[in-house]
This record gives structure tokens, sequence and C-alpha cells, in this order.
């Protein structure tokens, strides 16, 4: 089961909770789960995180493979050029 | 590692001339303000005189009948959008605010903001026009400090704007549009744990990127409504996507062209006059060329967040970090969106440390929008860090450098926004620091030593390179995210190296947006990083199909052959076949299977955190309150510097613009709400003799996800230097200044009050 | 009312043209006579990114009438190399990679030029106080620095 933490704001989407273990193997089967546990962070995911995988951060990660044991993070989108980010 | 493997290195790494060089120091570049096309008309932009009104009406009648007037616009040409964060390339914009900052709708939100456009035969007369614009206004009380803007009863800028982050949510509107937040660990028991507790509250003031290149654009838009478009940017196909939303028109129908850019900093992320210059040149049928003046830019462009931050951390005797607390209040300016999650972010970033909690909230006012500023965010914050941790060094009587080398983030930290880290490099930058002759040497009464260091993240993202062989074995190689500071001289040492070739047959130039797929902007220190990674992968496949070809030449497997030192040879050598170089295979490319190329494009993942460390002397004049700046040396990761005097000059260049907003640059507005220092006179940039030799100091902690090593160079250097020079403040005066900009009236009076006139109690 | 009837010299050539009274004469070498080498980056004196010589005296071209340079001689930017040569002050920018974006570049070639005309061999201080009148936002000035001093190293060994 791969470790997810919410980081930030996103908890607020969860009802407070910010941590999970999951068994998906891709970060769009975690999005899935996640959206299944808590459809209101549904929208938030598959635009506008990015998310650390092992500590390796990818902006668009959807397709990324996801470790049995990795420790996952979505966090606020990261961009030099951007100041706008969800939630 | 692809990128070190056959061909070795050459040019990555040595300091080449600049391929756009020549053009450069001779004039012959064309900004943005350069291109013009014949029948060009002329657009300028009415502006508010308010902070804060409501459009009544806008009657445009009068301007449109003056001889040489082709078109006006004002709200009435642009359709509303609804209030939705949308992908436009890779950011998220809410469009309803867009198309609101470019041309007003139901308000004004701060004075500049656009009212109405024209475009007209010339500048002359698009001026006259401007005047004959009857708007009527209805003047509401305005709001500009952020403080301020928080409190009940503030002049609410939008009447849909309801606080995000809150429980429970509320049922009234507000400035402030939301509250973010990041915690790890227990706050209140890390403090229990700490032996020495420093709390203090931090001003800064809004600063502007300052580019010397006022915003311009040409554009023109035909009949059947294609356009094209030449504009001063950081990343065209934003532009491109921006323009395409606002205007309702197809992507594909839209081409943009980068002109070089006269710089950007994060200024240049976002449309301004694009959209307008499209609008006006579709209702006039003309080209519409338009350039900002330089008040323009100061009132209607930029800048970046001027804030209110709270910081509170608790350390163990011996001098470890256990509990980090802060509350940011960032402007956004008329519209949301300040930088305050960065901010939140980076604040203890650099640092490991178990329990932290900062809160920010993002707040408007009747300012100017906002824009990226390096590092966005992030030198607010740290800032304020930074000085606590000095603070904190002195009552424990531990040295500022080996405190911070004692709580230095490492690879394995767990990052206070959450993920470990990898490999990093700031305990390097700390030792190379305290190495230097600069560290050791003494110092004199009013003058003050300070350190501090910081952090940024550095992005990746879409992007899309090609190299195409020529007919003579000569590369071109287009790139698509404009060239700010020596991105063409990086990447073309890149494809030599990668192909094995001489740098000076190499070709790198800026495609236009239907010449390339998307790419992501120059921002985030991401073009170097992002290209060269493309770059990598379109010399594999130029290598793959010279293998592939020669081995039906050769009659041999592909495996067989290898391309290595520039030429396409067997692996084993063979009598029977002369290795083929580039130009030989060019000559015969028509015979083998036609034209040879390769397109690299990727969404780059795998950008690591560069950490610096920046060491400043200072000196105080007492009788007058101006501050020297002595001697300066930074010392950054870089990864792996493609071009070490572009990496230095990264370094040199924000350890300046930081000079300019620990010392003297900031918005000043009026009791009216209007900005009183819109011009370079006013709103002090440091010149040459204001500064002395910047050292730098490249620190190469490789970033294993890239193939060269390269981390991101250029928003990092902005970080520590208002933290490093508020600390030399501190030990110059014995004062710590808890305001920025620390200008010499501010300075003066704090001295007043210590030590009394020309600080003869010292 | 009328256009004025200039004559003047621009770096060697001589040139006519029209102006109205407001026209600078940066707005005469970048719009009427397409030398666009000159930038404007201010139009008040301030950023010196249009830094021109009028009669050998080093200028802000935005702060000078168009109307009022007949009969004057006028170098730019684009008068500095001399063929295919490239001024030794342009060869050592490019060399000491003294730019970054490269739009006050023109403007600091032209004054630094102007200041080895009257000063072969300045101290440092002496070129950052001659050169206070260009910003540069992207380079933190040391390596414009650093290439006028070798390129006055260079002109004064001939």
């Amino acid at each position: 089961m791969a470790r997810v933490v919410l980081v930030g704001n996103l908890t607020q989407l969860t009802g407070g909770v910010a941590e999970f273990d999951l068994s998906a193997t891709s970060v769009r089967q975690l999005f899935r789960q996640l959206a299944d546990l808590h459809p209101e962070i549904a929208p938030h995911l598959e635009e506008g995180v990015a998310v650390a995988i092992d500590g390796q951060i990818y902006q668009d990660a959807l397709l990324e493979p996801i470790g049995a044991d990795s420790e996952v993070f979505i966090l606020p989108q990261i961009a030099g050029g951007s100041l706008e980010d969800v939630p | 590692m692809a990128g070190n493997g056959t061909n070795g290195q050459q040019y990555v790494g040595t300091r080449t001339i600049r391929p756009d060089g020549a053009d450069k120091v001779t004039g012959r570049a064309r900004f943005g303000a350069d291109y013009n096309l014949a029948g060009q008309l002329i657009g300028k932009v009415l502006r508010s005189p308010h902070p804060h009104a409501r459009i009544v009406s806008i009657d445009t009648s009068k301007a449109e009948a003056l001889p040489g007037v082709k078109a006006v616009i004002t709200r009435d040409d642009f359709a509303d959008m609804p209030s939705e964060f949308i992908p436009a390339g890779e950011m998220m914009m809410n469009y309803k605010d867009v198309t609101r900052n470019v041309m007003a709708r139901e308000k004004a939100l701060y004075e500049g903001h656009a009212v109405a456009a024209v475009a007209a035969t010339s500048a002359v007369i698009a001026k006259k026009a401007l005047k004959l614009i009857d708007v009527t206004y209805d003047v509401l009380p305005h709001v500009i400090d952020v403080v301020e803007a928080m409190q009940p009863g503030a002049p609410i800028l939008h009447d849909d704007l309801f606080t995000v982050g809150v429980e429970p949510k509320p049922d009234r509107p507000s400035n402030v549009a939301k509250r973010v937040e990041i915690s790890q660990g227990d706050i209140d028991a890390g403090f229990k744990r700490a032996d020495v507790i420093v709390e203090r509250e931090f001003k800064t003031a809004p600063v502007h990127q300052g580019y010397i290149e006022p915003h311009a654009v040409l554009a023109t838009v035909s009949e059947d409504g294609s356009a094209e478009v030449w504009v001063s940017t950081q990343g065209h196909y934003i532009v491109r996507a921006h323009c395409a939303r606002l205007l309702g028109m197809d992507i594909g129908k839209i081409r943009v062209n980068a002109a070089e850019i006269g710089g950007g900093f994060g200024g240049k992320t976002v449309v301004y006059l694009e959209p307008l210059a499209l609008a006006l040149s579709r209702k006039a049928k003309r080209p519409v060329k338009m350039v900002m003046s330089r008040e323009e830019v100061f009132k209607a462009s930029g800048p970046t967040s001027g804030a209110v931050v709270k910081v509170k951390m608790g350390a163990t005797k011996d001098g470890k970090f256990v509990a980090g607390w802060a509350e940011l209040k960032y402007q956004a300016g008329a519209f949301q969106g300040s930088p305050v999650q960065p901010g939140v972010m980076c604040a203890y970033a650099p640092y490991e440390i178990e329990h932290v909690k900062v809160v920010g909230y993002d707040v408007v006012s009747n300012r100017p929008k906002v824009a990226a500023y390096r590092a966005p965010g992030a030198p607010i914050s740290e800032y304020a860090v930074e000085s606590v941790v000095d603070e904190i060094a002195k009552k424990l009587g531990i040295d500022p450098i080996q405190l911070r080398m004692m709580n230095a983030a490492h690879e394995g930290t767990k990052a206070a926004y959450g993920p470990k880290f990898g490999p990093l490099g700031l305990e390097e930058t700390l030792n190379s620091i305290k190495k230097t002759e600069h560290w050791n040497t003494p110092l004199r009464k009013w003058q003050g030593r300070g350190v501090a260091s910081g952090f940024w993240f550095n992005i990746g993202g879409e992007t899309c390179v090609s190299l195409t062989v020529n007919e003579d074995g000569t590369v071109s190689l287009m790139a698509g995210t404009p060239d700010i500071g020596g991105l063409r001289a990086s990447l073309a040492a890149v494809a030599a190296d990668e192909l094995g070739i001489p740098y000076d047959k190499v070709r790198p130039i800026i495609g236009d947006t239907g010449s390339l797929g998307f790419n992501f902007l120059t921002g985030g220190s991401r073009s170097a990083f992002s290209g060269s990674m493309a770059i990598v992968e379109a010399a594999k496949q130029i290598k793959s199909e010279l293998c592939a070809r020669a081995a039906k030449l050769w009659e041999m497997k592909p495996d067989e052959i290898e391309y290595a030192g520039g030429h396409v040879k067997p692996k084993v050598a063979s009598e029977k076949v002369t290795p083929m170089s580039l130009v030989d295979f060019a000559k015969v490319a028509g015979k083998t299977g036609g034209p040879i190329g390769g397109v690299g494009r990727i969404n780059a993942q795998g950008a690591g955190p560069s950490l610096g460390t920046h060491l400043v002397d200072l000196e105080v004049d007492p009788e007058t309150g101006r501050v020297t700046i002595l001697r300066y040396t930074v010392a950054q990761d870089a990864g792996k510097a493609l071009h070490p005097a572009y990496v230095e000059g990264q370094f040199q260049g924000g350890a300046v613009q930081g000079i300019g907003w620990a010392l003297n640059e900031e918005y000043i507005y009026g009791a009216d709400g209007k900005l009183q220092n819109a011009g370079f006179l006013d709103y002090r940039m440091p010149v040459a003799s204001d500064v002395p030799k910047i050292d730098a100091i490249v620190v190469e902690v490789a970033n294993p996800r890239h193939p060269y090593g390269v981390r991101g160079v250029g928003e990092t250097p902005i970080v520590p230097p208002l933290g490093a020079i508020a600390n030399a403040m501190e030990n110059a005066t014995g004062i710590r200044f808890t305001e920025l900009p620390m200008s010499p009236p501010k300075v003066l009076k704090a001295l007043k009050e210590k030590y009394g006139a020309g600080g003869a109690g010292r | 009312m009328a256009k004025h009837h200039v004559e003047a010299i621009v770096n060697g050539d001589p040139v006519e043209f029209l102006c109205e009274t407001e026209e600078t004469l940066l707005d005469v070498l970048r719009d009427t006579l397409h030398l666009t080498g000159s930038k404007e980056g201010c139009s008040s004196g301030d950023c010196g990114a249009c830094s021109v010589t009028l009669d050998g005296r080093l200028v802000c071209s935005c702060l000078v009438l168009g109307c009022e340079v007949g009969g004057r001689t006028i170098e730019t930017i684009e008068g500095m190399a001399k063929g295919e040569t490239l001024h030794p002050l342009q060869q050592r920018f490019l060399e000491h990679a003294a730019l970054q974006c490269g739009i006050c570049t023109p403007g600091f070639l032209v004054a630094s030029k102007a200041l080895l005309e009257r000063n072969p061999n300045p101290t440092e201080t002496e070129i950052r106080y001659w050169l206070a009148g260009n910003l540069c936002r992207c380079t933190g000035y040391d390596k414009i620095i650093t290439a006028v001093q070798d390129a006055a190293g260079a002109m004064r060994k001939g």
C-alpha cells in the first residue's frame, strides 16, 4: 500500500483527513481512488496539483507509476511563471 | 547519463560566445518595439485615473469621429468569462479576472487600469483620441494597504469574492481571497521543546520586476480571422493561449513570434497589451503596434506583493530548530492570485524542522494585479525567517553559518512542505562561503556583515525542441522558450556535444508558435533545464536514424553501428567501410531517406531545488542613513553549469535586484490611492555605482534526474539578499530592521531614536 | 503645423528627415531613420538605453528633440563596429558575457566608448560612476565593468 499525504488546503476537501493508504499503482489510479472516497476533491486533482512520489516532484504525473511502498505527497502546483493555483 | 555519453563535454561547461551575441552588441537584434509593418496603426490605452470607481458609461463617439482614428475598443469588445479556473498552457487561470484586468468592465480597480484603447494612424492622433473619450466614473472608496484591506468594513473590491479555505464558509464577500496552510508535526509541542523562541513581525513593500524594455506588441488580423503577433514575452505559446481564449479565436489561427525580450523576471508571463492590439487590429483590419510607457509599466503591470509576515521560531539551546510558525499576508493587487502559496511552502524549506505550521492569506486591494517576480513569494517569507534565524544565532552565541549548517536540509530531509528531498547543495554553499577570504576579513565601525540562505523549487514542464541537419551538415536548433539570458548559448553547447560537432556549426533560433509543439514559458528556472533534456532526446533520434541508414548503406545490422565522436561508424572498425561524419551524411541525406532531424517533445520532470547562501558587507552612514554595499559573495548550487558565465550572471543579477528590494525600491502611494513614483528617477533601482563586484561561486551538486545534472538557477539568487542585508544592518547598527526597504529616511530615523543625531551615542 | 526639415550626419552618413516639433531624436532615429538599435526604456533620461553621442558628447536621445540636431553629428550603436570588425568593447562584452537580455547593451556600449575616448585608463570607480546613467536589470553590472576594464586595456595596447 502506498502512503498518500495531502498537503495544505486539499484536506479541506476530505473532511480534514490528510493521510491515506491506497493500493494504486499509478497516479491516475490514485486520483480515482481518492475521488471515490472524497468526491469533492476530484475536480482539483487532475488540474492544479503537483505530486511528489518518493521525494520527486512531478508537475504533470497522471501516468507516473507508484510503487507498493511509495510515499506520495499531493501538493499545490508550483510554477515559476504562474501564481494561480487551486483550491 | 545520456548527456555525458558518447561524445564527451567539449562545450558544455565552457564560456562560449553566445550565438545571438553579435546582433545584440550591434543594435541589430530586434526587441518587441523594433518590429513594424507597412500600414501599421499605433494603439494607445486610456487608463483609469481613480484607484476604485464604478464605470457608469463610456462614450467613444467623439474619438471615433476624429480623422485618423481607425478603431476604438472598450469592455463591450470583450466577452465576459465565467469565474472558473481553467488550464491555459500549464497555468490555471481565472479568465473572469484576466478579461477584467486587460480591460475594466464593471469597475476600475486601480489607478492605471485599462478602460478603453484606440488605434490611429499616428501616436499623436491616438493620444488626442484618448482625450475625446468620455468616461463617467462613480468614484468609490479605495484600499491600498494589505492589513487595512483585511479589516471588516474595508472597501470591498469584488462582491463575489468569498474567502476560500476557511470554515465555516463565509456568507459575506471579503478582500481575503484565500487562506492557505501547510503544517507538519505538532507546532505547540515543538515550541514546548524550545529553549529559545524568537517572534517578530516584518513588512515588505511591493517591488517591480524593473525590466528595462517596456511591454510591446505588434499584431495583425486578416479578414479570414488568422492573426500574427510579434511580442516581447517570456512565453509566446502562453500569449497565444490567453489571446485565443479572451478573443474567442482558434489557437491554430494565431501565430505568435517571440521578439528578443528585454528582461522579464516573471513580469512578462501574462498578457496586457496583446489582446488589445489583436482586438484593435481585428476591428481596424490594419496592423496595430502598442508599446507601454514606463509610467504605464509601473502603474499597470507587475509588480510583486508587498506583505506583512509574522514569524515565530524555536530552537534548543544547542542550536537545533524545533518549531517554525509563520503567518503571511500577501497583496495580490486588484485580482486574487498573490504568490502566497509558494511563500508558505518556501518559508522553512532550507531547514530540517520537525514541527512547522505556516498560514498564508491572499488579499486583494486597489493596486495593479501582481505578476510573478523571480522565485515568486519566496524572497518575502524567507527574508523574515532568515532574519529570525540570525537572531536565534545571536541569542545562542552560535556562528550564523554554523547554525544554518546544523539545521540545513539535505538529502533525505523531509521538506517543510512534505516530501523528502533528493540531493541538495545547501551545506556545500555554506561551506564555500565560510572558506572565502571575504568571510574572514575584519570590519570597521558602522560596517556590518550578514549571511542568509535561500531556497527555490525549480520546475520542468512541456518543452519541444527540434534539431535539423542542413544540407552541409550544419545544424539548426529551434527552441520555443524565449532566450532572456543566454539560453541559446547553453542549448547550442548541449547540441554540439550531443552530436559531436563544432559549437559554431549549431545555429539556435527561437521558433514561432507554428513551428514547434507547445512550449511552456521561460520561467521557473526551467528553460535551460528542460531545453537541454529535449535536445538530448532530439539528438538521440538523429543518431539512431543515422545508424539505421548506415546499416543499410554498409549492409550491416544497426546494432553493429554507433555514433561517436561526431561520426557514424562500425563498433568494430572495418576496412570495408569509412566512418561518416554528419557532413558526409548530410550530402547523401536525400539518397538515403530524406531530411535528417530530431524533435524532442517532453514534459520535463525531475527539476532539482537550487539552494544558495549570500554574504554581504555594508556600511551605514550615520549622518544620512545611506547604506553602501561594500562587498558581496554568492554561492549557489547549479547542479551543473551548462554555461558558467551565464550562471554567474544569474547569481549576480539576482543579488543586485535583491539589493534594490532590500534598500530602496518600493511602490509609494498617496492618500488618494495613486502611485507617486511611477518612473525610474523616483523608483530607485541599483545603478553601477551603487554596487561592488559580486563574487559568484558556482557549486555543483548534480541533479540525478537530469542528463547533465542541471538544476535551474534563475530564481534562487533573489531569495537570500533581503535577509543577508537585514542581518548585516543589524551587525552594523545594533538595530533589527523589520521593514523593507531599509531606505535612508527609515535608517536615519531608527539611528536617531537609538543613538541620537548622527549616531553620536554609538 | 508643418514639419521641420533637418539635415544631420548620422554614423558618418548625411541624412535628411522631416519631424514634428515634439518628436525626440530617439523617435527620429527609431521611427524615421529605422535605426532601432537605440532603445526606449523610460523616455525620461533615467535608463540610458537610448544613449548616443551628439557632436561627440554622450546624451540620452530621448531628451533631445529631433529638430535640434540640424547640422550636427550623431553616432549610434549602429556605427560602432567598423566593417566586419567589432569594436573592442563589443568584442569584450561578448567574451565576458556582459549582457543577458541585451536591451541595455547598446546604451552601455555607446556610453562606455564615450568614457574611454575621454579617459583611456579609468578606475573601476570611475567606470561605475560614468555608467551610473545606464540601467541594467539583468547582470548586476559585474561583468559589464569587467568587460569595459578589459577593453580599455586592449585599446591602450592598440
